[in-house]
């Protein structure tokens, strides 16, 4: 079967126009052959008498394959027609030594199946398919993952050993998402990974994390990329004190703080978070300081002279609210990153980025813009147990919003003593930017905004 | 001495043996290349220019080494008859590191810059710029080259013959245009394709000489050439030849031939340019039938050289894949 | 664009000269055809226009019709031609008005230009310089406005250049005329205008390494061409965030310099590619694929891609403005990227 194209890899006789004993001539044609594209005919390269005919009409043969044997003119050594003798062997050697072609290739399979096999941790190659042209379907697939071995009968006796073809499961929980330059560092500075918190995207690992977590936090850098920045713990600590101090003495220094308190009933806040965090994921969990937060937002946007900065004897509204959030940190000291635009945030954004903040802000992570930005702070010692806390505002704001402890108190409402959960609001404010009058104000919209938690 | 001027001299019956040697030469190419292409020897498209030797050897004849070519995809004739060695050529058809393009080009690519041929090229049209760009630098150096190309009737369909005919003339370029009209641009007639079929007329109006030849008869494609390129190489600018010539076989290799009648390519093998001149020359005496026998054996000697020359021949190794992509190649 | 000046690396002494990228680019061409007899440019308008954006003005007095060739607007011809001419030892520049119209030509970059050497088996250099306006921000709409530097990036066998700076543009071409390969220059429009000095003798520079304009520690930002002068706006303005961003210019876009790309990301451990073409398949793609093959365990964060908006260029300015990279969409994903984990 001669080569008619370059696409050609068989052809099928349609008609043999020579037939034995006829004497056939160099360039006569002989047969007409059915390729891919078309009817052909085909001539022979060689003079001589047909001896036989070898493939039949209708007979389909790979290239290469001889179509007669043709007698030399003058000789009996006979030939095969086409393709010439030497070449012909060629085309057979090259078949033989291929003999995986005579099992049709299975198909890859589709994307479900790929996909599913991925979810089973089955290797779809060492895999009989049962499907159209050796497939592997769905069923192959389950029949692998639940346990035996395909039947013998639905394997051809060349097929490969269903015995691999079973795997367990790949292991999918517990892998945690870290990034590639955070995992290399963890193993170079020995630190388990599973051990770190991560403060990227979801939770996903960073450089930073694992260099905190290494032995010797900071200093668990390798030499070649400590910088100048990696100070030593006490030497941060100290700094932040003198920081601290400085800011704080010129508050006290030039700020005329005044104070006014209040108490906020909490049942309805209390009860409509627990039926939230009920129906919700872990993750999406609330906890009462996010509520605590964004009613401190919206009520510094009703009374906006309180959100702002006192600059230059005067009072400059700020024209959003960003929350700044005083967090202490473990070694002692307070920073106040702000959340931006906290009066626009839904309350699971805003306990994501309170999270987040918290998180960056004790691993020493801030951005700058996060330490300057915020317009009014809020300080929070519920945790710590303590009833009401009285602040000192952060210069140049002119406000500083203090939570206690969320209790159940003896409430008297309607003439009935009853026991309701209440925290103990308080507000510093500049008697320079306001009055009373409006801390009074600020903080009767704080209570009223936690009676409507659905609303926040 | 230059070629031309060395075949000026010869006597005119030695000459026109010559002529018909380089036809039979390129014809038993052919014919050795279909047989091994069917044998799966070699592989890729390989089109023959059985049916056109006469074009291809006329338009040489007429050439210096001096002057540039730039062929097409069916280019086995042009190579051999612009004398790229026959070894060279077959070597390049079975990918072999002595082929003429180390075997990276194959049979629709073919390249000898030290005789000139700027290759086969396999994109229709696609070498008429190049032409025209080689013709460029000719005429900025002041040299009195001429670059010959060859294109077929399809090619004359495409944005680019009109965009360098324009060029060619506007610039006054020394370029032979050689417009191989076999008429069909593969299975397309060429009257199924052109408004304007009588391609000589559509040359000549971008004010450049141009007429029709019998490409089939050897000696009126030498005759026209030799006037041509004559008058390009005094100045005078392009010239256009559109040689009226017929393919014997497929388009390439083989193919179902749904497109054109079997009386038609019987009516054209009649007037076979090989036989055509071989049969003046047995007429004449020149030739005898012996000669042109004794001719063709050798020939088939030498194409068996070839053949064995190319089978023996070194690969390129793997490790090179990416050579030639760069100068100097990649470290 | 912001205008913003950026200079190169490669400045360093002599008498200071007030120039334009315009006059840096014509500098360049001038000296070339003054050193060299085989040079000569071509194209649509060079000569008696004085070229579409005045890159020639000037030079067809001084070389006269042969060396600044006016053509017929036939780019597939003139295109072609400038390679026979390489081909048969002249060293043409060719100017195609802007990259849309490169491809009533890219038949014969591609197919030609860029493959001649390999299937001649090393026989055919084609040293050819092709020179196109890229890029958008003028309000030419659909089909003058698009960046398809990336496309002609993907074909192996020719270099790919795109000059960012005045420097550059003063220095590749005669480096570029000097290699025996085909050589596409890719000018963003947007720049001819953008003023600047540069040393009276400034001259050619490498046409192979990318550059690093600006270093940083805290984030990568990758670009080349016309948004270089946007990223360098944006990585100001992440300064005063306290975000230190390092800005490479990729310069030569094939082939591309990864020990320089890779080094940059290596020390900042985050990348942002900006890249005015569009995403998909993108140059911006093959920087980001070639980051997570050489310097994935380097990174901190996924590489972000700042890329013009899959669309045609609407002509209106304002979305124009919102289909091409800015700063600001620069400084959020290096914000993004850096996010708190800054080391």
């Amino acid at each position: 079967m001669p080569v008619l194209g370059a696409d050609m890899d068989e052809g099928t006789i349609l008609e043999w126009l020579v037939k034995p004993g006829d004497e056939v001539r160099k360039g006569d044609v002989i047969a007409v052959v059915d390729t891919a594209k078309s009817a052909i005919e085909v001539e022979s390269f060689s003079t001589g008498r047909v001896e036989r005919l070898v493939v039949g009409v209708g007979e389909t043969v790979p290239v290469g394959t001889p179509l007669a044997v043709l007698t030399e003119p003058g000789g009996e050594r006979a030939q095969p027609a086409v393709p010439a003798a030497g070449t012909q062997r060629t085309r057979r050697d090259r078949r033989a030594e291929r003999p995986a072609q005579q099992v049709p290739a299975p198909r890859p399979a589709s994307p479900v199946i790929r996909h599913r096999a991925r979810e089973l941790g089955i290797d779809l190659a060492a895999l009989h398919g049962t499907g159209p042209d050796g497939t592997v379907t769905r069923e192959d697939l389950e029949h692998a993952a639940a346990g035996p071995a395909p039947p013998a009968a639905r394997q051809p006796a060349a097929g490969p050993e269903p015995a691999r073809s079973r795997r367990k499961p790949a292991p999918r929980a517990g892998r945690r998402r870290a990034t590639p330059l955070a995992r290399r560092l963890a193993a170079e500075l020995g630190v388990d990974l599973a051990a770190v918190a991560g403060t990227g995207p979801a939770g996903a690992i960073r450089a930073a994390d694992v260099r905190l977590a290494a032995p010797g936090g900071e200093r668990g850098r390798p030499a070649a990329a400590a910088t100048a920045t990696a100070r030593s713990a006490a030497e941060r600590n100290q700094s932040m004190r003198q920081a601290i101090a400085r800011l704080m003495a010129r508050s006290k220094r030039e700020i005329p703080h005044y104070y006014v308190s209040n108490t906020a009933d909490m049942t309805h806040a209390m009860s409509w978070l627990r039926d939230r965090n009920r129906e919700v994921d872990v993750s999406q969990r609330l906890v009462p300081s996010a509520l605590l937060l964004k009613a401190v937002a919206l009520a510094a946007r009703r009374v906006p002279r309180l959100n702002g900065y006192w600059v230059d004897d005067a009072f400059r509204p700020a024209e959003a609210v960003h929350l700044g959030v005083a967090v202490s940190l473990r070694g002692g000291g307070v920073l106040t990153p702000a959340i931006h635009d906290a009066a626009d945030l839904p309350l699971g954004e805003l306990m994501a980025r309170l999270r987040d903040l918290v998180t960056r802000a004790r691993s020493g992570r801030l951005r700058a813009c996060e330490l300057t930005d915020g317009t009014i702070t809020v300080t929070n010692l519920g945790d710590q147990g303590v009833e009401s806390v009285y602040g000192v505002i952060y210069p140049p704001q002119v406000a500083l919003v203090g939570f206690g402890r969320i209790v159940e108190r003896a409430v008297a409402a309607g003439g009935l003593v009853g026991a309701r959960p209440a925290v103990t609001t308080t507000l510093a404010a500049d008697h320079r930017a306001t009055d009373g009058y409006a801390g009074s104000r600020f903080l009767s919209a704080l209570a009223g905004l936690l009676q409507r938690p659905e609303a926040l | 001495m230059s070629t031309a001027a060395a075949k000026a001299l010869q006597p005119r019956a030695a000459h026109q043996r010559d002529l018909l040697r380089q036809m039979l030469a390129i014809r038993r190419f052919e014919d050795t290349c279909a047989e091994l292409y069917s044998a799966g020897e070699i592989r890729g498209f390989v089109h023959l220019y059985i049916g056109e030797e006469a074009v291809a050897v006329g338009v040489s004849a007429a050439l210096t080494a001096d002057d540039s070519i730039v062929s097409t995809y069916r280019d086995h004739g042009h190579a051999l008859a612009r004398g790229l060695p026959l070894d060279s050529v077959m070597a390049e058809m079975y990918g072999k590191t002595t082929g003429c393009s180390r075997g990276r080009g194959g049979s629709m690519h073919l390249f000898d810059v030290s005789r000139r041929f700027y290759g086969g090229n396999a994109i229709v049209g696609g070498g008429l710029p190049l032409a025209v760009g080689i013709a460029l630098a000719d005429k900025l150096r002041g040299d009195s080259r001429v670059t010959a190309c060859f294109f077929g009737d399809g090619a004359v369909a495409e944005g680019e013959f009109h965009e360098c005919m324009n060029l060619a003339a506007l610039w006054d370029l020394p370029v032979l245009f050689c417009c191989e009209n076999n008429l069909y641009a593969m299975g397309t007639a060429l009257v199924r394709a052109q408004a304007q079929t009588d391609l000589a007329l559509r040359a000549g109006s971008y004010g450049m000489p141009a007429w029709p030849v019998d490409g089939m008869d050897v000696l009126a494609v030498e005759h026209a050439a030799r006037s041509a390129v004559g008058a390009v190489r005094a100045g005078g600018g392009p010239h256009f030849l559109e040689l009226r010539t017929y393919r014997f076989r497929a388009h390439s290799m083989y193919d179902p031939e749904l497109y054109r009648d079997k009386s038609e390519v019987q009516e054209w093998k009649k007037r076979d340019p090989v036989a055509l001149l071989a049969g003046r020359l047995r007429d004449s005496g020149e030739c005898t039938d012996a000669e042109f026998q004794a001719m063709s054996d050798e020939l088939t000697a030498e194409i068996d050289a070839a053949i064995a020359a190319a089978r023996a021949a070194p690969v390129e190794p793997v490790a090179d894949l990416t050579r030639f992509v760069y100068h100097p190649e990649p470290k | 664009m912001t205008g913003t000046e950026v200079t190169g690396t490669e400045v360093t002494s002599t008498e200071m000269v007030k120039t334009t990228y315009r006059e840096a680019m014509r500098d360049a061409i001038r000296e070339a055809l003054q050193r060299d007899d085989r040079v000569f440019l071509m194209g649509e308008d060079v000569g008696r226009y004085g070229g579409c954006f005045a890159v020639s003005l000037g030079l067809l007095a001084e070389f006269g019709p042969e060396r600044i060739r006016d053509t017929p607007l036939s780019e597939s011809a003139f295109v072609g031609a400038g390679i026979g001419a390489a081909l048969a030892g002249m060293r043409p520049i060719v100017e195609i008005m802007t990259v849309n119209f490169s491809l009533l030509a890219l038949d014969q970059i591609m197919n030609n230009a860029a493959t001649l050497l390999h299937m001649s088996g090393g026989q055919c250099n084609v040293p050819l310089v092709i020179r196109m306006t890229t890029g958008a921000g003028r309000q030419v709409a659909a089909q003058h406005s698009h960046s398809l530097e990336g496309w002609y990036a993907h074909i192996p066998g020719i270099r790919v250049l795109a000059p960012a700076t005045l420097a550059d543009a003063r220095g590749m071409l005669w480096t570029a005329l000097q290699d025996p390969d085909p050589v596409l220059i890719f000018e963003h429009g947007s720049l001819y205008n953008m003023p600047g000095t540069l040393p009276a003798d400034a001259g050619a520079v490498d046409i192979r390494s990318a550059a690093v304009r600006r270093a940083g520690t805290d984030v990568s930002l990758i670009t080349y061409g016309g948004t270089l002068g946007t990223t360098c706006a944006a990585a100001d303005a992440l300064a005063g965030d306290g975000i230190d961003a390092e800005v490479v210019d990729l310069r030569s876009l094939r082939p591309l310099d990864d020990e320089t790309i890779s080094g940059s990301v290596a020390r900042t451990h985050r990348a942002v590619v900006v890249d005015e073409g569009w995403r998909t398949g993108s140059l911006a793609a093959e920087v980001c694929a070639r980051l997570m093959e050489q310097a994935f365990w380097d990174l901190d964060a996924p590489a972000e891609r700042v890329c013009g908006a899959e669309v045609p260029m609407p002509y209106p300015r304002h979305l124009e403005e919102a289909a091409l990279p800015r700063a600001e969409a620069i400084v959020a994903a290096a914000r993004r990227a850096v996010g708190g984990g800054l080391t």
